[in-house]
């Protein structure tokens, strides 16, 4: 009996590396999450603006041009990294982002837009993090390229990068914004 | 030439690596001294060949050489030269050689000043050290390189280092982390060493502790530069984000924390020796999970573990390899050790017990928050994100049983204590905290409750030190000339242990002060505005547009007035990288100890001559930092203890030790 108690270690720890180990060996891509949404239509949401705003975000926003979807928190450190991306695609090479906060206090998410700059054309207030449980989405920050007839052609969970911005994400706007 | 030196430096380090591995280890158990002799050349050969590899790669970057990929990728000729120097580290390839380089001369350490180790445990901690090298120098040559040369035509430049990352904190961050990361790389060689002798004594806990505690003084000083990188850098005055990088770091520190607390019991007490046994491999255990978790760079998440599936699926085995091994090992050996001596529940063994409790289940619970996305997702297809709300609600109580009981222990006798006594000791920490929350009540006016119970909290961690010290010294019962030579005659562990507990009370002050007393200002301001904040009056004059030396800089001037005298000019600052195209905002602070000023320039207004301005009020902010530093001075304070080093080196008599004063 006294020896099962010294085995429970090396058994939690062996679960642990099962379960990580499967999806790594099964060669996931964990930054390719499957996503059971890509070349589907966007999921319906309608989120309520931040105070003082009148825009929100909402399904019917989307479509019509090729559109950024970013989820973002201004808890969340690698958004800070992301964020002069987003604000270079916005601002530079003029693509429509739509911010999405996720689980966010209104006031916070305003200070940080403040501090470093807003590059969003439009943002609804995810507060219980609703509309994010319909997108799946992993954690923030997490992107969607939605396409002019309103499906999402790509995501990715984590901040963006230089390289895939530049290798991925830019040469796929391009194409789709014809 | 210079690479290719560098890279074939590695190679043979991991020649060294494999016999420092095996040949120890076959010498302690056939019993031939010779072979277990040589594990000491091993090691010092290995560390020396890493060393010339680091300084190889280091070269690379001052010249900057873009025929080699990993400069190519992360320098540029204009950046400074210290973070020319510091680049090195701030990428995946560099800072596994570091890695390795530190978990060399850990290594090296014992093969120098082990001598008071006998020979069998000195031969097997050194095989077992040399075995983890073997795993990681593989790992470095076959999947993370840095010596690789650029295929075709080198690059004119390089594509420059985060400009995040350039910067004085976070250049020094990786270096005091990978110290602490590592350093507990030598608790796990002495306990699987110990596993494998089937000896744990008193003697053990006290050579393993200099390690230990080195290593916790570098990963103490590691985190607390991150934090204090992330305050100023990150430009909203947060210190701390239970970011999975920031958790990573965490959880050794706690377990470590725990480790340093159960081997005290070792060491005085016989008792716990199991449990130390685990939690020497478990500590380790989460400094490599913490370093591979987040192995893609700084500012990361989960989701970066192995983007490279190849990296990913050899760190994974390096690890299942290493803690499994060490594991089994445990299941079949751990229960063979001798049980150690009793206790009753109150008594110092008794308060380091809940302790280790608290310190454990602290750990448990951020490495399920950290985790638990990734698990939800393995068995469901929800997604969840677990932010700072769940830390606070989960470590934060946790936290308030630790400090209350941390005041207690140092007060209560070994084995079985006299509680009356105590009490009448804890009135003097109860009446010494009751006199700081007067004061700190008289200071604020609607402070929270929870304000105040963590400030009291704080108050009661410093005082119960200070008690401690003056009981240890007699202070007012002898006159104060005796007091002062029992002082100098304290060994260093007893100012460790009162130096670490008081700068975990002002820390915590730290932490609570700019939580629950933080005022803030957003504003728009043209030239000659003035806002007030905390009594201060801040006034905006201008910005100046200048170019730094590979940035242009936006600088504001803010004059800060209190009562009309002008006390201090705040110049915050936004840099544009053209080469990472990138912004980083630089915060200006104005520190009295008590209490920061913290203003951050913004965005200017389209259009017009006016700019969004952030200025913040953090009392007691300084406090975090300084309470890190004094924690760590007790980890140096207890380092230097004299009979640490009589257990090392064996070189003095017994009968100084002997001669200490009992504790």
């Amino acid at each position: 009996m006294r020896r099962i108690v010294f085995l429970l270690p090396l058994i939690a720890f062996a679960g642990l590396a099962v379960w990580v180990a499967v999806p790594l060996i099964r060669g996931d891509d964990p930054s390719m999450l499957p996503s059971a949404l890509i070349d589907q239509p966007a999921p319906d949401f309608a989120l309520p603006a931040l105070p003082g705003r009148d825009d929100g975000l909402a399904s019917a926003d989307l479509g019509g041009e090729v559109t950024l979807v970013n989820f973002f928190a201004s808890w969340c450190v690698p958004c800070l990294a992301e964020h002069p991306l987003l604000t270079r695609l916005a601002r530079e090479d003029g693509f429509r982002v739509l911010g999405v906060a996720y689980k966010d206090e209104p006031a916070d998410t305003q200070a940080w837009l403040a501090q470093h700059g807003d590059p969003y054309g439009r943002i609804g207030v995810d507060l219980d993090g609703r509309a994010a449980i319909d997108w799946g989405v992993y954690g923030v920050p997490e992107t969607f390229l939605v396409d002019a007839d309103g499906r999402i052609r790509f995501r990715h969970p984590g901040p963006l990068t230089p390289d895939l911005v530049d290798e991925t994400l830019l040469p796929l706007l391009q194409e789709l914004a014809g | 030439m210079i690479p290719e030196l560098g890279h074939f430096a590695l190679t043979l380090a991991l020649a060294l690596a494999i016999v420092q591995a095996v040949v120890p280890m076959v010498g302690a158990a056939t019993g031939r001294a010779a072979w277990m002799l040589a594990g000491r050349p091993a090691a010092l050969g290995q560390c020396a060949a890493i060393l010339l590899a680091f300084i190889a790669l280091t070269y690379a970057y001052v010249v900057s050489d873009f025929t080699v990929l990993n400069v190519v990728q992360n320098s540029h000729s204009a950046k400074p030269m210290l973070y020319k120097v510091t680049g090195v580290w701030g990428n995946h390839e560099g800072s596994m050689l570091l890695w390795v380089l530190i978990l060399a001369v850990f290594g090296a350490t014992v093969a120098l000043f082990g001598n008071g180790l006998p020979e069998t445990l000195r031969a097997r901690v050194l095989a077992v050290q040399g075995a983890v090298g073997v795993g990681f120098l593989a790992f470095v040559l076959l999947t993370s390189n840095p010596f690789l040369r650029v295929d075709g035509m080198p690059p004119f430049d390089g594509q420059d280092l985060n400009p995040l990352l350039q910067d004085p904190g976070l250049a020094f961050h990786p270096p005091f982390l990978y110290f602490g990361y590592v350093g507990f790389s030598m608790a796990f060689s002495f306990a699987v060493a110990a596993l494998i002798e089937g000896r744990v004594d008193p003697a053990w806990a006290r050579w393993v502790r200099p390690w230990t505690l080195a290593a916790w003084i570098g990963l103490t000083l590691g985190i607390a530069l991150g934090s204090w990188w992330a305050y100023y850098e990150l430009g909203w005055g947060g210190w701390w984000f239970w970011d999975p990088v920031e958790n990573a770091s965490l959880m050794p520190w706690l377990a470590g924390t725990a480790l340093l607390h159960s081997a005290v019991v070792v060491e005085k007490r016989d008792a716990l020796k199991s449990w130390t046994i685990l939690l020497a491999i478990l500590t380790f255990a989460l400094s490599l999970l913490g370093t591979f978790l987040v192995r893609s760079g700084v500012l990361t998440s989960v989701h970066a573990f192995a983007v490279d599936p190849d990296r990913g699926v050899f760190i994974l085995a390096l690890i299942v390899l290493t803690v499994g091994g060490a594991l089994a090992l445990y299941s079949w050996r751990a229960p063979m050790l001798a049980p150690g001596g009793m206790f009753r529940p109150v008594s110092r063994e008794g308060t380091l017990v809940l302790n280790n409790l608290l310190l454990s289940t602290a750990t448990a619970t951020v490495l399920i928050g950290t985790l638990y996305p990734l698990l939800l997702e393995a068995i469901s297809d929800d997604r969840v994100s677990v932010g700072p709300p769940y830390f606070e609600a989960t470590v934060v109580p946790l936290m308030i049983p630790l400090v209350v009981a941390m005041a207690i222990g140092p007060l209560l006798a070994w084995k079985r204590a006299d509680l009356s006594g105590v009490l009448g000791r804890l009135g003097a920490v109860a009446g010494l905290t009751a006199v700081a929350l007067m004061f700190a009540l008289y200071r604020t006016t609607d402070a929270p409750v929870m304000a105040l119970v963590g400030l009291a909290l704080a108050a009661w961690a410093i005082a119960g030190s200070l008690v401690e010290l003056a009981e240890r010294i007699r202070l007012f019962r002898i006159p104060l000339g005796a007091s002062w030579k029992r002082a100098k005659g304290l060994p260093g562990s007893a100012w460790g242990l009162s130096l670490a507990h008081a700068g975990l009370g002002i820390a915590l002050a730290g932490m609570v002060g700019s939580t629950a007393f933080l005022s803030e200002r957003i504003q728009v301001m043209a030239a000659g505005d003035t806002v007030e904040i905390a009594g201060y009056d801040v006034t905006f004059e201008e910005v100046l547009q200048t170019q730094g030396p590979n940035y242009v800089v936006e600088r504001a001037r803010l004059t800060v007035y209190r009562d009309n005298a002008a006390v201090a000019v705040l110049e915050p600052e936004k840099r544009w990288y053209p080469v990472a195209r990138m912004a980083t905002t630089e915060a200006a602070i104005r520190t009295t100890m008590f209490a920061d000023l913290y203003a951050v320039l913004g965005d200017q207004q389209p259009g017009n001559a006016a700019w969004t301005v952030r200025l913040y009020h953090h009392p007691l902010v300084p406090w975090i930092w300084i309470g890190s530093i004094v924690m760590s001075l007790g980890g140096v304070a207890s380092l230097a203890d004299r009979r640490l080093r009589v257990a090392i080196t064996a070189r003095r008599a017994p009968a100084s030790a002997a001669a200490q004063p009992a504790e």
